[in-house]
């Protein structure tokens, strides 16, 4: 497990996202359950902790694509493919989290980059 | 369907959500499926993406359509309820969405001549790639979103950019001249020429452009200019049809037309803004997305449906590694100001009031304090 922050510094409505490679983030819903899903939107670069938190779904910054933070599915396009889901648990208000083993769904800028082509 | 790229598609996808199981016909004047055009004057002229990473649709996604594609309309017969195209062939339906979205304006006087382009489709935007491979002097004509974007990716490729803008501030009408300058001062930070307040004149060359004559007598050599001077409506087709057309054809505030059964949709739609008073067109992706969820509803009902309050309009743009984005109307504003941020580091969020409100937000690189802007902006204005 990896230690993202405390959970009194998170406050409902809000993101953090957990500099690992590729990032993920830990979203506090109103409701105040925890979610951690990749941070990178699927479709193009942009991070979902910096999106719009409504229930239980995040809409990308960029171009309004929605993921469900529960599965990762995406609720609205443009984006094709889920982001994944990673497992979160809460210590002694230290909030961690448990990367996921399957391979990311990278948008293809970021996955060209990785791959040492164009960024 | 008349028009198969985002409109077409997302009318297309909210018919089928919203229950309706009949015969769905989509006819697209292009040959391809549905793509994804933002990238065609980034990523993809940059070569970073590929066409098959442009498709809208998802694999394996099946709306149950059939595609009418490479067939433009020529003409919308309300009484017999059909739609001739170009071919001779006639679709004949009971309802119709029009999504037949803009093309590109063009410099008089430039058709023929080899090297002049535009950018809107994707058979332009390989056009365009490949001679810019080539490398040289490009000359962007337009200091709008599009040749800003053009010049930018021209700049990230080595070629060596001039941007001429007739207007004195470029981007004064989108984002108000203050902004504008801001915005359009990334050309300058990367040692891009940008001439505003200078009209062009025309363009010089035999078979291929050699140079852009301004009309201050100057004259820039060219290999390549790209025109980007704004788009109109794509609705010469439905004149004679009797549907109202005024900047595109004229809708309600839910897409409705002057004629029964017709809805139309995205950059082709002039629709009426409650709030606002008045009609507009919006060129917004975005716009093209979300918009033909009420037009489809508005079609099934047969126009029993209350309209709801569409959210601000949103759009971004991606200069220079800069992501800027922009929501609202900035044409309402009595003042704008940084919030965060300094307009010198390119970095700023810029709220636009009128009368205390705010009517509209920029950011540039400023992702998630944009977003809050953007919220309060949308619960400000419903």
């Amino acid at each position: 497990m990896i230690p993202a922050c405390r959970l009194a510094d998170l406050p409902r409505g809000e993101a953090f996202r957990l500099d690992v490679d590729p990032p993920v983030s830990v979203f506090h819903t109103d409701d105040g359950e925890l979610f951690a899903i990749d941070d990178t939107c699927t479709h193009q670069d942009a991070s979902l902790a910096d999106g719009w938190l409504e229930g239980c779904e995040v809409e990308c910054p960029l171009h309004a694509s929605k993921f469900d933070l529960r599965t990762g599915a995406v609720d609205s396009p443009p984006a094709k493919l889920p982001v994944r889901t990673h497992e979160v648990a809460v210590e002694n208000d230290m909030i961690y989290v448990r990367l996921s083993t399957e391979a990311p769904n990278l948008p293809p800028c970021v996955s060209a980059r990785l791959a040492g082509g164009p960024a | 369907m008349v028009g198969a790229s985002l409109a077409g598609l997302s009318a297309a996808r909210s018919l089928r959500k919203q229950g309706f199981d009949g015969r769905l016909v989509v006819i697209g004047d292009e040959l391809h499926r549905p793509y994804d055009r933002p990238p065609l004057s980034k990523e993809f002229l940059a070569g970073a993406l590929g066409e098959a990473e442009l498709a809208l649709e998802a694999e394996g996604e099946d709306l149950a359509a059939q595609w009418l594609l490479g067939a433009r309309a020529t003409g919308l017969d309300h009484v017999a309820r059909a739609v001739r195209l170009a071919d001779g062939r006639e679709v004949r339906a009971d309802g119709f969405v029009i999504a037949t979205g803009a093309v590109a304006r063009t410099l008089p006087g430039s058709a023929g001549l080899a090297g002049v382009h535009t950018l809107r489709t994707l058979d332009d935007a390989r056009a365009l790639r490949d001679e810019l491979a080539r490398g040289g002097r490009l000359v962007v004509i337009g200091g709008g979103f599009i040749g800003a974007e053009v010049a930018s990716t021209a700049y990230a490729l080595g070629l060596d950019v001039t941007v001429v803008e007739a207007a004195p501030t470029p981007l004064a009408g989108p984002l108000g001249a203050a902004m504008g300058a801001v915005v359009s001062g990334l050309h300058a930070d990367h040692g891009v020429r940008l001439l505003c307040g200078v009209g062009v004149k025309g363009l010089s060359g035999e078979s291929r452009v050699d140079a852009v004559l301004l009309e201050d007598g100057r004259s820039l050599p060219a290999d390549l200019v790209v025109v980007g001077v704004g788009a109109h409506p794509c609705v010469g087709w439905l004149e004679g049809s009797g549907i109202a057309l005024d900047n595109g054809v004229k809708c309600g505030a839910d897409g409705r037309t002057s004629l029964a059964g017709v809805v139309a949709v995205g950059d082709c739609a002039n629709w009426y803004d409650p709030r606002a008073g008045h009609h507009r067109r919006v060129e917004h992706w975005t716009g093209a997305r979300e918009r033909p969820e009420a037009a489809v509803a508005t079609l099934l009902a047969g126009g029993a449906v209350e309209p709801g309050v569409p959210r601000p309009p949103y759009f971004w743009s991606d200069q220079y590694g800069v992501r800027i984005q922009f929501a609202g109307h900035a044409a309402e504003a009595d003042s704008v100001t940084v919030e965060a941020g300094t307009a010198d580091d390119r970095d700023v969020l810029a709220v636009y009031r009128r009368d205390g409100r705010p009517v509209a937000v920029l950011g540039m690189n400023q992702p998630r304090l944009f977003m809050r802007a953007r919220k309060q902006l949308a619960a400000a204005v419903s």
